[in-house]
C-alpha cells in the first residue's frame, strides 16, 4: 500500500518536470501534495497531514495558477 | 552539456546520501526529549495534544519567528506588486448555480476554520491549519462572486491586531512571572475547552493573522489582472 | 522485499529531493524553477517526519481511553515541520511577486534570454 503511493507520488514528480504547459505541471506538483499529506497520516501525524492539504495542496495551487495568469502559459 | 554534468553531481550526492541512510534505522526511537515532553506534558501545559504543547509552550520563541517571517513575506509581496499593475478588463459574472453556491458555503467554511483553531489544544488542529481554511475560504468568493473584494483596511487591522495580541500576552508574562511567554493563566482540568493556560489565546489570535494574511497575499496577487 | 517494505519513506522523500534539485538545476524557466522549489520543500518535510516514527506507534494526543499505556511517536519533528511547512508557502509567494515582476520589466521568463539582455 506504502509502495503503490510512493511510486505514483514521484512518477508525479517527474511528470511535473516533464510538462511543458505549466498548468498542467502546477497540477502535478498538486498531486505530490496530496500524496505526502496521506503518508504524513500513515506516520501517524494527524497536524502535519492536515497542514499539507490544507496549505500545500489548496493554497500553493491556487497561488501559482493566479501567478501564471499574469504571465505566459507556456514554456518556451 | 548542462544536463550531463547534472545528472553525475546528482548521482554523486545519491550515492553519498544512502550510504549514511543505511545506518539509519526506521522505527525504532531516536531521541529522549520526545519522551519527556510525553510524559511531562499534561501536568506542565495542560494541553492534551503534546504537539501543540510543543509549538505554543515549549517552544513558542520558534513561533513568533515564524509569525514574523510570514509577515514579512506578506508585506514585501504587497510592496513589489504595487508598481506592476496592469490594465483591468471588463470582469464577466459567474453562472447563477456557482453564486449560489458560494454563497452558501461562505459562512459554513469560516465557522469549521474557527472551530479547528478554537480547538487546538483538544484535538488535532491549530492556528496554522484553521488559518489556512478560512483564506480558502475567501478564494472561493473570488472565484464566485467576482465583484466583491475585502476591504483592505479590515484584512491589514486584524492581520496587526492578532500579532500585537501574541506579543502582548508574552510580556505579561515577562511582567507576572520569570521569563517571556510564562503561562499565567489557570491551567485548568484537562479535556475541557477553558484549559490549558494561555494556549487557546495564542492559537485565536493566530488564526485570525494567518487567515487574513493569506487572504490578503491572494488579494494583491489577483488586483487588476482580469 | 522487506527493505522496500521498512524503507519507503526514505526512498520516496530521497527521491522528491534528488526530482526537484533536477528541476532548480535544468530548467530554463523561472516558474518551472519555482515548481521545483515546492517539491524539494515537500520532500525535506516527509523525510524529517519519517525520522521521527517508531513502529507500533500512535499518534501524540491523549485521547481518556484505553490507548494511553501505548507507545506516543515523536512530538518534536511534528512541530518543526508545521513551521516548515507555512514558511515554505511565505517564500514561494514572495518568489512568484518578484518572477511577476520580473516579467513586467523583460517581457519573458526564459533565464537564457534575460541574461543576455542584460548587456
Amino acid at each position: 500500500m506504502v509502495s503503490v503511493l510512493v511510486f505514483l507520488m514521484l512518477l508525479g514528480a517527474v511528470a511535473a518536470c516533464v510538462f511543458r504547459d505549466l498548468i498542467s505541471a502546477v497540477i502535478a506538483a498538486a498531486l505530490v501534495s496530496l500524496i505526502a499529506s496521506i503518508l504524513f497520516y500513515f506516520l501517524q501525524a494527524p497536524d502535519v497531514a492536515m497542514a499539507e492539504a490544507a496549505i500545500g495542496a489548496a493554497l500553493t495551487t491556487a497561488i501559482f495558477i493566479v501567478a501564471i495568469r499574469r504571465t505566459d502559459r507556456y514554456e518556451q | 552539456m548542462r544536463k550531463i554534468i547534472t545528472i553525475l553531481l546528482l548521482s554523486i550526492v545519491a550515492v553519498g546520501i544512502s550510504l549514511s541512510l543505511a545506518k539509519i534505522p526506521f522505527g525504532q526511537p531516536k531521541t529522549k526529549v520526545g519522551t519527556r515532553y510525553i510524559d511531562k506534558g499534561i501536568e506542565e501545559t495542560g494541553a492534551v495534544n503534546i504537539v501543540t504543547s510543543v509549538v505554543v509552550s515549549y517552544r513558542g520563541f520558534d513561533t513568533l519567528g515564524e509569525v514574523t517571517v510570514l509577515f514579512i513575506a506578506a508585506t514585501g509581496l504587497g510592496a513589489v506588486l504595487r508598481i506592476a499593475k496592469t490594465k483591468a478588463a471588463a470582469i464577466e459574472p459567474a453562472s447563477f448555480v456557482l453564486q449560489t453556491g458560494c454563497r452558501v458555503l461562505f459562512p459554513l467554511i469560516l465557522v469549521f476554520g474557527s472551530y479547528i483553531f478554537i480547538h487546538g489544544h483538544l484535538t488535532p488542529g491549530g492556528g496554522f491549519q484553521g488559518g489556512a481554511i478560512i483564506a480558502s475560504a475567501f478564494v472561493l468568493i473570488y472565484l464566485g462572486c467576482r465583484e466583491k473584494r475585502i476591504s483592505e483596511k479590515m484584512s491589514t487591522t486584524l492581520e496587526s491586531l492578532g500579532g500585537v495580541i501574541f506579543v502582548v500576552v508574552g510580556l505579561i508574562g515577562l511582567a507576572v512571572g520569570g521569563y517571556f511567554l510564562l503561562n499565567f493563566l489557570p491551567k485548568g482540568q484537562p479535556y475541557l475547552l477553558l484549559s490549558a493556560g494561555i494556549i487557546p489565546v495564542i492559537y485565536i489570535a493566530i488564526g485570525f493573522k494567518v487567515g487574513s494574511e493569506l487572504a490578503g497575499i491572494i488579494d494583491n496577487l489577483i488586483e487588476e489582472s482580469q | 522485499m522487506s527493505f522496500l517494505e521498512n524503507y519507503a519513506f526514505y526512498i520516496g522523500a530521497f527521491g522528491l529531493i534528488l526530482i526537484g534539485l533536477y528541476i532548480i538545476l535544468v530548467k530554463h524557466n523561472l516558474i518551472k524553477v519555482i515548481i521545483g522549489l515546492a517539491i524539494l520543500d515537500t520532500g525535506v518535510n516527509l523525510f524529517l517526519i519519517s525520522i521521527g516514527y517508531i513502529t507500533e506507534g500512535t499518534a501524540p494526543i491523549f485521547s481518556g481511553s484505553e490507548t494511553n499505556g501505548q507507545q506516543m511517536v515523536d512530538p518534536v519533528p511534528q512541530a518543526l515541520v508545521l513551521t516548515a511547512i507555512v514558511i515554505g508557502v511565505a517564500v514561494l509567494a514572495l518568489a512568484l511577486s518578484l518572477a511577476i515582476r520580473l516579467y513586467h520589466h523583460y517581457g519573458t521568463l526564459n533565464l537564457r534570454e534575460i541574461r543576455e539582455q542584460k548587456w
